[in-house]
């Protein structure tokens, strides 16, 4: 089968749930629902063979609603086709945690908490995995400003 | 919160020990913490900790221009530097929708390949001598010095290259780079040779290998794992054969596969996989194309060509080769028309061009400049290539300005180092050194 063709039965099958789909640059994306996203990928594993989950980062469009976009990029060993499932988030909203399905989810959900400050539903270990526990804020949002610096060293004086 | 995961280990597990092995152990390379939960030698649980080498690659990009990213990821995989360069600037090419010439598909090649057997000589060299075989370092990090001669010759560094650009590469080939090559090679065959003999039958380092650190196909692939560490368990994905780019699809190799998911067999495709490597570099330099040569190159005189665009006669200079040894910036080659595409909204004209004629000049300073250089419309693309450790990817979100709005590194090992513990939960402490050194893991992809 052709890739249009596998993404637009894919399409079909999930009609309810995408909010919108492209292919610029040749890179199949689907928007889906936040809600929906877990029963999606789990449909994308079993029936497309879809068995490598390849990365997931998160987008902060600061300003605009929803404010971050949370991007899956899956790869299929067996058909060589790769697929982006991008998932719309809010402040504060939680995505549903990808670990059961693919056992990578945890620590890229782990990068991405720490990064992002977006959090995952039912995820067995949501720790920060970059950064010390201790930090203050998510890295990469974009309104977190670049040369903010948290020296973990406290001045002298301090202990006293 | 060391201490509170001590406890917590302690409560749930009377009788266990706990150990940290890092980042002060010499094998962890100084930036891995494991936290290991031991029932004598036996490994019971492993918890690892990354970040000590965070340098925010990805927040630091979103504030310099799309070409000055490069330097950034010269330092994600530091002993492959080459193929992130060649990654990072496909992806921007996608966005833009430029095609690279030929010529530079080919340089392209050759350099990643040159990368890729640098890549695995050090991890090779280093495990070994992690297990004690001190020889096999030296010379494999021997080998690896005449690799990054010829890097030098190439670019003029050696680690950190930042060799390629968008639309193309800093400069060609130099002359005669393809003897050179051959000549390395020659040295790097009989090299590897000794160390073959040195390693593959060798008593003590099969024992620490064979059998170790194994993981089985379905746990590599739901860990997303990639490169080596897939096929070495018997998956033959290569990104290089899946989704072709640079010239890969017009060059004959072989993709070798392991059987086990060993250490043992992670050793064995890293091998043949540097004599496959030397064998796309000589096919390459084989089969280089000409570059597009487009222009007239008859060479003109410097003084002429002053008086020349003085008296507003660009039409006649512009374009010719100035003929000066060294000229201003010591080049006589016409490098940038063999190896760049004529592509004004990203590539830097050529010296002679901004020298003498306005155009040149204000084609150089619209892509210089601060505020202006490359812009790529408003959208996301993903590549990825065969990085050193397995497929690396690039992510780009471009909000239309001069400067990405989103740089994500997909990295090769940092899904190696979150499946780590799968590989070493039941085996012996011992059993950690050898496994950690065959993931070939580089703290500067992990960390990012």
């Amino acid at each position: 089968m052709e890739q249009s063709e596998i993404v637009r039965s894919i399409r079909e099958k999930i009609s309810n749930d995408v909010l919108g789909y492209h292919s610029y640059c040749g890179d199949e994306t689907l928007v889906v629902r936040r809600e929906a996203l877990f029963n999606i990928m789990k449909i994308l594993k079993e029936e497309f063979h879809f068995e490598m989950l390849v990365d997931i980062c998160g987008v902060d469009f600061l300003g605009k609603e929803p404010r971050f976009e949370v991007v899956y990029h899956l790869n299929s060993l067996s058909r060589k086709m790769r697929l982006r499932v991008k998932v719309p988030v809010n402040e504060g909203e939680e995505v549903e945690s990808l670990v059961p399905l693919y056992p990578i989810a945890n620590w890229l959900e782990r990068e991405t908490w720490d990064m992002m400050g977006i959090r995952f539903a039912n995820h067995p270990d949501l720790r920060r995995l970059l950064m010390y526990d201790g930090f203050v804020g998510h890295a990469l949002r974009k309104d977190y400003p670049i040369n903010k610096r948290q020296p973990l060293v406290k001045p002298k004086n301090e202990y006293r | 919160m060391s201490t509170d995961k001590t406890d917590q280990i302690l409560a749930d597990a009377p009788g266990s020990m706990m150990l940290n092995m890092g980042p002060s152990h010499p094998a962890m390379h100084g930036v891995i913490r494991i936290i290991l939960e031991l029932d004598g030698e036996l490994v019971k649980k492993a918890d690892l900790e990354i970040g000590f080498l965070h340098r925010a690659f990805e927040k630091h990009s979103e504030s310099v221009t799309y070409n000055q990213v490069f330097p950034w990821t010269d330092r994600l995989n530091y002993v492959s530097p080459m193929i992130n360069n060649f990654g990072y600037a496909m992806c921007v090419e996608k966005l833009l929708d430029i095609k690279v010439t030929p010529r530079c598909e080919y340089v392209r090649t050759v350099m990643s390949e040159i990368a890729r057997l640098s890549d695995h000589l050090t991890c090779i060299g280093a495990s070994a001598m992690e297990l004690g075989a001190f020889t096999v370092f030296l010379y494999m990090i021997k080998a690896r010095e005449w690799l990054y001669e010829l890097i030098e010759d190439v670019c003029g560094a050696r680690v950190t290259v930042s060799y390629a650009r968008v639309g193309g590469v800093k400069a060609d080939l130099p002359e005669n780079f393809a003897d050179r090559c051959r000549s390395s090679f020659k040295k790097i065959r009989e090299t590897l040779k000794e160390c073959d003999a040195l390693l593959t039958r060798n008593r003590i380092f099969m024992d620490r290998m064979q059998g170790i650190g194994g993981i089985s196909k379905d746990t590599a692939i739901g860990y997303g794992f990639t490169g080596v560490m897939l096929r070495a368990c018997g998956v033959p994905y290569d990104v290089r054969r899946a989704y072709p780019y640079h010239a890969y699809d017009d060059l004959d190799f072989e993709i070798p596969v392991g059987e086990n998911g060993d250490n043992f067999d992670r050793y064995l495709v890293r091998m043949e996989e540097m004599q496959q490597s030397m064998r796309i570099v000589e096919q390459a330099l084989e089969k280089m194309p000409g570059g597009p040569v487009n222009v007239d190159h008859s060479r003109i005189e410097p003084a002429r060509t002053v008086d020349e665009a003085k008296m507003g006669r660009i039409g006649e200079i512009y374009d010719q080769v100035v003929n000066v040894s060294p000229n201003l910036e010591g080049q006589e080659k016409e490098e940038y028309y063999q190896v760049n595409p004529d592509v004004k909204s990203v590539v830097i004209p050529p010296k002679q061009n901004s020298y003498t004629s306005i155009e040149g000049l204000m084609n150089h300073f619209k892509l210089i400049m601060y505020g202006h250089g490359i812009r790529p419309p408003k959208g996301e693309a993903y590549t990825c290539v065969e990085g050193g450790n397995g497929e690396l990817g690039f992510y780009v979100v471009s909000d239309g300005s001069d400067i990405p709005y989103r740089v994500r590194v997909r990295a090769p090992c940092f899904t190696f180092v979150a499946g780590f513990h799968t590989m070493i939960e039941g085996a012996m402490i011992a059993d950690i050194i050898p496994t950690f050194g065959s993931i070939n893991m580089i703290a500067g992809e992990l960390d990012h």
